[in-house]
C-alpha cells in the first residue's frame, strides 16, 4: 500500500513539476517577491543565521572582558550595551523566528501535503516587518546602543541614555511578524491538510509548531502593549511604571514575563518538535507515544501561561503569590518529563543511525535534561533566592535556550539541508564539527552552574578573584564553539558550492515531506497528494517510499 | 480530536467537486493553492478569529492596568471620570452601535450579490466612523484645554493641535485627588489606541468600497468584505466596554441623586 498516493488526473496549474522551485525562476527580484513558502523559509533562514552571528560575536566579547577581573577589553558601559546587545538580537531577532520561521515555513505545507501556507502574501509580509523591526534595532546599536539587558526592566530604561526607544521599537515591530506568522500557521494546519491527514496522523514538528503558534498570537500582543507602554512612560512620561506619578515599575514586570516566560516555549517547542523527527527517522521506528507527545506540548503551551512570575520571587509578591507560582512552575516538568520518556523509550533497542543529525538529537536530549532539571531549583522558592539573578540562572536558560533549541535548530538544519538545497553536506566533516561544537558549548555552560551556586551575579563587569578560574575556563571554552559553528558554517557553503547531488529520501525518512522530489518543485508535490499512513509508520512504508531514490 | 479530523475531512470531500478534475473549477479569486472556494473562505475567516485573538490580548495589558489603579486609586478614578463628557460619550457609543449594524448588513447584501444596496451601507460604515472621530476630536480638545492630560503634562492646559501651553486658561486638575493623572493616562492610551483602528478601520473599509464599485464581489465572493465586518464588530466590542469603564464611574442617573 502506497503512503502517499497522488491524483495522476491533477494538474500542477502553475509551474512545470519537474522543475524545482530554486530553479522555477531566476534574479534577485524572484526572490525579493516571491510568495513561495519554501524561499520565503531560506530568506528568514539566511536573516536568522546572519543575527546569529551578530549576537555570537557579541557574546564572544563579553567573555573575553570576562576573562580577568577588572578591565580586560572593553569599558563597564560597552560591556553593558555588549550583554544586551547579545541577548536582545538573539532572543527577538534570532530564536523565535529561527525554527518556526525558516525551517518551519520550509516543510509546514510539505508536511501537510499542500501547496503553500494559508496566506503566502501576509507570509511574505510578516518577512519584511521582521526585517523592518531589525533596522529599527540595528539603528539603535549605531545611535547609542541600549544597556538596559533584554528585559528593559522599568524604571532603569525609562530613564537610561541611550537608544532604547528605537530598540524597543524593533522588539515591538520584529513582535507583529511573529503574531502574523502564528496566524498563517495555525490557518494552515487547521485549513490545508490534505486527504488522510487527520489530526493523529499530524506529524509531530507540526503539532509543536501548532502549539507554538497559539502562544506567537495569545502572548505577542502582551509584550507589544508593554513596549508601547514603556515607550509612553519615555516619551510621555505617562506614570503607569513610575512611582512618582502613582504607577508601579513591578507591573512592568509582571506584563513583560506575560510574555517572556510563554515565549521561552515559543523558542523551546519547535525544537522539541524537530527532535520527534530526528528521533523516529535515525531510529528508523515509530516515535514511542504519539498522543502523549503531542498531548504534552499542549500542556506546555497551556502550563506557559501559568508560571510568569516565577522570574519575580525578589520582586517583593506576596508570599502567597509566590507559593502558588512556584507550585505551578513545577507543573511544567510533568510534559516535559513525558517528553523526555518517550525519546527515550523509542531509542530503546533501537537501531540507531549515528548520523550527524541524530547526534543532535541525542546532545538535545543530554542538555535538556540538564536544563530542565536546573529549572526545578529556581522554580522551588527556597533555592531561588540564593540563585536568583547569578549565573546559575544564566546557565541553566542557556542549556534550554542553546543547548536544547539551538541544537534542534542545527540537528534540524542538517535534517532538511538536502530538502532545501538538493546538494549533502560532507557527513565526516559534520561529525567532527558536532564533537567540537558539543565539547566547547558544554565547557562554556557548565562552570557557569558552579560560578552562580558559589554566588557571582550575572551581568557584573567585575568579580572577586575566586571566580578567575571559573570564568577562564568558560571563555577558553567559547572559543572552541566559536571554532566549531565558523567550520560549521564554512562546511554548509563547501556544501552549496560543490555538495553532492541529495538523493530524494538520504535519510530513508518515512517522514511525508521526503516523499516530494528533492528539492521539491514550486507546488511542492507533482500532484496533490493522499496520506494513508502516519508519519512514524516506518512498518506500513513501502521500501519504495523509504529507499534513497 | 478524532471526530473534528473525520467532520473537517468530509467537509474537503464535500466541497471538492469532481475529484477527476480537482481544477477544473476554479476563479480568478481563488488562490492556487486552495481546492475550493468553501476552503479559502473558512481559512479567511479562522485567520480573521485567530487575529482579533491577538487583538484582545493587546488590549487585555491595559484593563489589566485600568483594574489595578482603579482598585488604587477609586477616588482619583471616580473624580477623573466624572470630568470626561457623558453625552458625547454615550453619543458615539448609539455612532458605532449602529456602524455595527451597517457593517453587518453590508455583509449581507454583499452575500446576496447586490452591489449597489453594499455600497451604501459601506459608505454608512464609514460616515458613521468619522462621524466617531469628530466627536472624539471635540472630547480630546476640551481636555486638552483643562490639562487634563497623561502624566508629566497634567495641569497644563495646551493647545491640542500646536501643543502649546494656553496662558490663563483654568485647569481644575488643582481640585482633583492625587492620582487623577493615573487615569487620564490610560484614558488617553485606551481611547488614543481605539481610535487608532477606527482609523485603520476607515482604511480597510474604503479599500473594501474600491474593490465593492470594481465590481471584484459577487454571491459567491463576499470573503473580504464578511471579514473587514468581523475586525469592525471587535472595534465597535472594545468600545462597548471602554465606555462604561470611563464615562460611567460613580454615576448616578439624575432620577436617583439623594
Amino acid at each position: 500500500m502506497a503512503a502517499i498516493t497522488t491524483d495522476q488526473h491533477g494538474h500542477g496549474g502553475h509551474g512545470d513539476p519537474n522543475v524545482d522551485y530554486l530553479h522555477v525562476s531566476k534574479g534577485i527580484w524572484s526572490w525579493i517577491y516571491t510568495l513561495d513558502h519554501k524561499r520565503i523559509g531560506i530568506l528568514y533562514l539566511v536573516s536568522v543565521i546572519t543575527f546569529f552571528i551578530v549576537a555570537g560575536l557579541a557574546a564572544l566579547l563579553v567573555r573575553i572582558e570576562l576573562f580577568t577581573p577588572g578591565r580586560t577589553i572593553v569599558d563597564p558601559d560597552t560591556y553593558n550595551r555588549l550583554f544586551t546587545l547579545h541577548g536582545v538580537v538573539m532572543v527577538f531577532l534570532f530564536i523565535i523566528p529561527a525554527i518556526p520561521a525558516s525551517l518551519g515555513n520550509f516543510v509546514l505545507p510539505m508536511m501537510l501535503g499542500a501547496k503553500d501556507v494559508a496566506f503566502p502574501r501576509l507570509n511574505l509580509l510578516s518577512y519584511y516587518i521582521y526585517l523592518l523591526g531589525s533596522c529599527f534595532a540595528i539603528y539603535s546599536l549605531i545611535s547609542g546602543a541600549v544597556d538596559t539587558g533584554w528585559t528593559f526592566y522599568t524604571p532603569y530604561s525609562t530613564t537610561t541614555n541611550g537608544a532604547v526607544i528605537a530598540m524597543v521599537l524593533g522588539a515591538f515591530i520584529a513582535g507583529f511578524s511573529s503574531i502574523l506568522t502564528g496566524v498563517n500557521f495555525i490557518t494552515t494546519i487547521h485549513k490545508l491538510r490534505a486527504p488522510g491527514l487527520t489530526w493523529s496522523r499530524l506529524p509531530l514538528f507540526l503539532w509543536a509548531i501548532y502549539a507554538t503558534s497559539i502562544l506567537q498570537v495569545l502572548a505577542t500582543p502582551v509584550l507589544a502593549i508593554t513596549l508601547l507602554l514603556l515607550m509612553l512612560e519615555r516619551t510621555f512620561g505617562i506614570g503607569i511604571f513610575d512611582p512618582h506619578k502613582g504607577g508601579d515599575p513591578v507591573l512592568f514586570q509582571h506584563f513583560f514575563w506575560f510574555y517572556s516566560h510563554p515565549a521561552v516555549y515559543i523558542m523551546i517547542l519547535p525544537g522539541m518538535g524537530i527532535i520527534n523527527e530526528l528521533i523516529s527517522t535515525f531510529s528508523h521506528r515509530k516515535i514511542m507515544g504519539y498522543r502523549a507527545v503531542f498531548i504534552s506540548s499542549l500542556a506546555l503551551a497551556l502550563f506557559s501561561f501559568l508560571v510568569w512570575a516565577h522570574h519575580m520571587f525578589t520582586s517583593g509578591m506576596s508570599e502567597y503569590a509566590n507559593m502558588v507560582f512556584s507550585a505551578l512552575t513545577f507543573l511544567v516538568a510533568i510534559p516535559s518529563g513525558v517528553k523526555v520518556f518517550n525519546w527515550t523509550g523509542t531509542l530503546y533497542k533501537a537501531s540507531i543511525w549515528a548520523a550527524s543529525p541524530m547526534l543532535y538529537a541525542l546532545a538535545f536530549l543530554f542538555q535538556f535534561c540538564i536544563g530542565g532539571l536546573t529549572g526545578l531549583f529556581l522554580g522551588m522558592l527556597a533555592t531561588d533566592i540564593h540563585l536568583h539573578d547569578t549565573y546559575f540562572v544564566v546557565a541553566h536558560f542557556h542549556y534550554v535556550m542553546v543547548g536544547s533549541t539551538v541544537f534542534a535548530f542545527w540537528g534540524g538544519l542538517h535534517y532538511w539541508w538536502p530538502k532545501i538545497t538538493g546538494k549533502m553536506y560532507d557527513e565526516g566533516t559534520a561529525k567532527k564539527v558536532f564533537w567540537i561544537v558539543f565539547v566547547g558549548y558544554n565547557g562554556v555552560f557548565l562552570p557557569q552552574f558552579v560560578l552562580g551556586s558559589r554566588g557571582m551575579p550575572r551581568r557584573y563587569y567585575d568579580y572577586l578573584p575566586q571566580f578567575e578560574f571559573l570564568h577562564k575556563v568558560s571563555t577558553m571554552f567559547s572559543w572552541v564553539l566559536a571554532v566549531g559553528l565558523f567550520w560549521m558554517l564554512f562546511m554548509f557553503i563547501q556544501s552549496l558550492r560543490n555538495g553532492k547531488k541529495a538523493p530524494r529520501n538520504p535519510w530513508n525518512s518515512a517522514g511525508y515531506e521526503w516523499g516530494t522530489p528533492t528539492p521539491p518543485p514550486l507546488e511542492n508535490f507533482t500532484s496533490p497528494p493522499t496520506f494513508t499512513r502516519g508519519p512514524y509508520d516506518y512498518h506500513l512504508a513501502t521500501d519504495a517510499e523509504i529507499a534513497e531514490d | 480530536m478524532t471526530t473534528e479530523a473525520t467532520a473537517d475531512h468530509d467537509e474537503h470531500g464535500e466541497h471538492g467537486g469532481d475529484p477527476e478534475h480537482p481544477h477544473a473549477d476554479h476563479p480568478k479569486w481563488l488562490q492556487h493553492h486552495w481546492d475550493t472556494p468553501a476552503q479559502q473562505f473558512d481559512a479567511a475567516k479562522l485567520g480573521m478569529w485567530a487575529f482579533l485573538g491577538q487583538e484582545l490580548l493587546f488590549f487585555s495589558g491595559l484593563f489589566v492596568a485600568y483594574a489595578i489603579y482603579r482598585t488604587w486609586f477609586g477616588e482619583a478614578f471616580a473624580a477623573g471620570s466624572h470630568e470626561l463628557n457623558r453625552t458625547m460619550g454615550a453619543a458615539n457609543t448609539c455612532v458605532l452601535l449602529f456602524s455595527s449594524l451597517t457593517a453587518a448588513l453590508g455583509v449581507r447584501s454583499s452575500q446576496l450579490g447586490k452591489k449597489n444596496e453594499t455600497t451604501i451601507w459601506i459608505v454608512l460604515t464609514i460616515g458613521c466612523a468619522f462621524a466617531f472621530l469628530v466627536v472624539k476630536y471635540f472630547e480630546y480638545q476640551a481636555k486638552f484645554h483643562h490639562g487634563l492630560l497623561p502624566g508629566t503634562f497634567f495641569g497644563t492646559p495646551r493647545d491640542m493641535l500646536t501643543f502649546e501651553p494656553l496662558v490663563g486658561a483654568h485647569s481644575p486638575a488643582a481640585e482633583l485627588p492625587n492620582h487623577t493623572n493615573v487615569f487620564f493616562s490610560l484614558y488617553f492610551i485606551m481611547t488614543g489606541l481605539h481610535a487608532l483602528h477606527v482609523i485603520i478601520g476607515i482604511g480597510i473599509w474604503i479599500w473594501i468600497l474600491k474593490r465593492n464599485l470594481r465590481g471584484d464581489f459577487s454571491k459567491r465572493y463576499f470573503t473580504p468584505v464578511d471579514i473587514t465586518a468581523l475586525y469592525w464588530h471587535l472595534v465597535d466590542l472594545v468600545w462597548i466596554y471602554l465606555f462604561p469603564m470611563m464615562y460611567l464611574i460613580d454615576y448616578v442617573p439624575p432620577g436617583h441623586r439623594g
